[in-house]
């Protein structure tokens, strides 16, 4: 071979692995990003919204295992009750609960409403995840199972009533997707089974499809809409669609939603389907939750100490 | 002829391969912060934690997922990704720099050695440099690195709404541990 071809490969073959060096030499993080990108990860969307509610109706967030969150809801009279009733300041619809994360996925809830004295019970599964990754899910899909039972005298002593007519039921599918960090939108099918209704005529089985959305505002305050179809011919007679708008406000362990509604009622058989407040004529109820979360029970992480 | 190119090519070899024994990895560090006051514990551990050590050069790199912080309480968790960090904005903080006396360690010998880590620290998508006290710990052929170090979090564009005040400290204590092994690959 020729001695300068030699050389020059030589020269080569030594410049290469120097060559590689430099290259590596400088950035470790780069090494570490590399090492990074090789692992399959998922990523799981969070605070879709803010709370398990969105403002009247539930949303597909639930409450991390061992948490409880004790929930009042108060909605006053309506504005255009005048300045008698100082614009319905002087008149309130109550819920008073407590809801319960059994597991990560799993929540359960108690309440009381003033409105029609009815008591109810709710159960919410969360069935799938939002996330991208390796495990790749465009919504997030919830259901929820609710249970109602009023406490008013019987309207009609007369005949003979059973203890089931007091009951209802409301069950709902959850699709929502967290578009981008400030904005989430939801769609709710929800079916209402009454055992005994108003009339005759009305069906006892009702269909609706509820939307709701949240917008951020800032970090800590959100703007929120829901809006509740009733699908004509499975709907109370006189009842009206519910629509609501607010904003929720977060302050440490407390979360603050101030609202306006069309809605007396606030537990969900009452506002999906016996709204009856019509925006345009001023039936707007002026209302706040306040809810207050309390960690019952720790969870599980390593325990690590450091020197 | 022959004989030479392949004293060269294992020379070569051995440059390249003297060179990836330098560095040690771990991907299960931990780092620890409590920024609470008397009122509330306000503390998240990570033990997803991927750093690389130079023993030769001193160059030390870490990489932290934001979201792998996890705290007592769950909604404090949910605070401190959606409020404080931005997780989804900036979900990674890292760390970039150099052991700066270096000199004072002999990876050879078990012992604690006492050193100064000088570089640049990214949090909340802004970077700043620091320095730090940390310990070097050889035993049983392993390395254990640990710091720490506070920062204040103003410096980092993290700001404290006042209604919680009273119960965050404007400062985060920072603790760091890593168990080192040689980098196979």
């Amino acid at each position: 071979m020729n001695p300068t071809i030699r050389l020059i490969a030589l020269a080569m073959v030594c410049l290469v692995p120097m060559a590689i060096k430099a290259q590596d030499k400088p950035n470790l993080l780069d090494m570490l990003e590399k090492e990074d990108a090789k692992k399959p990860k998922t990523d799981y969307a969070t605070a879709t919204f803010k709370t398990t509610r969105l403002i009247n109706a539930h949303s597909i967030e639930q409450l991390k295992g061992g948490v409880m969150d004790v929930k009042i809801s108060h909605r006053f009279g309506t504005l255009n009750s005048g300045a008698y009733e100082l614009f319905g300041l002087d008149n309130a619809s109550i819920r008073i609960g407590a809801d319960y994360g059994i597991t990560d996925w799993l929540m359960v809830g108690l309440g009381r409403s003033s409105y029609e004295k009815q008591y109810d019970g709710f159960l919410k599964v969360k069935l799938l995840r939002q996330s991208t990754g390796t495990r790749s899910m465009p919504i997030t899909l919830s259901g929820f199972a609710g249970m109602y039972y009023n406490t008013l005298h019987w309207a009609d002593t007369s005949r003979i009533n059973y203890y089931t007519s007091r009951i209802n039921y409301v069950f709902q599918l959850m699709i929502a997707r967290k578009f981008s960090e400030g904005f989430s939108l939801q769609i709710s099918p929800t079916l209402t089974h009454y055992n005994i209704v108003p009339k005759t005529t009305d069906p006892n089985d009702l269909l609706s499809v509820g939307i709701g959305a949240r917008q951020k505002l800032t970090k800590r305050v959100s703007l929120n809409v829901e809006y509740y179809y009733q699908i004509p011919g499975y709907k109370l007679e006189g009842s009206v669609n519910a629509f609501s708008a607010g904003f929720d406000i977060e302050t440490g362990g407390h979360v603050f939603q101030l609202i306006f509604t069309n809605s007396t009622g606030i537990a969900e058989n009452q506002y999906i389907t016996k709204t009856n407040g019509q925006w345009q004529k001023g039936d707007v109820h002026f209302g706040f939750n306040i809810a207050r979360v309390f960690t019952l029970r720790k969870p599980k992480h390593k325990v690590v100490s450091l020197p | 002829m022959h004989k030479s190119f392949l004293f060269v090519f294992a020379l070569a070899l051995s440059i390249t391969s003297a060179f990836s024994q330098d560095i040690w990895m771990t991907r299960s560090g931990t780092i620890s912060f409590e920024a609470g006051t008397g009122i509330e514990d306000v503390d998240g551990v990570n033990t997803e934690v991927a750093s690389l050590l130079n023993i030769k050069t001193g160059d030390i790199a870490f990489n932290v997922p934001v979201k792998s912080f996890h705290f007592k309480r769950s909604l404090m968790e949910e605070h401190f990704n959606e409020n404080y960090m931005e997780t989804t904005k900036f979900p990674k903080a890292s760390f970039q720099g150099r052991i700066t006396d270096l000199s004072k360690v002999n990876f050879t010998k078990d012992g604690t050695y006492t050193v100064t880590v000088e570089g640049d620290l990214t949090l909340h998508g802004v970077t700043k440099k620091v320095s730090a006290p940390g310990t070097v710990k050889i035993g049983g052929g392993k390395i254990n690195a640990s710091s720490a170090f506070s920062v204040i979090m103003s410096d980092y564009n993290i700001t404290i709404p006042g209604v919680v005040a009273d119960k965050m400290s404007k400062d985060a204590r920072i603790k760091v541990s890593c168990n080192y092994e040689k980098k196979t690959s």
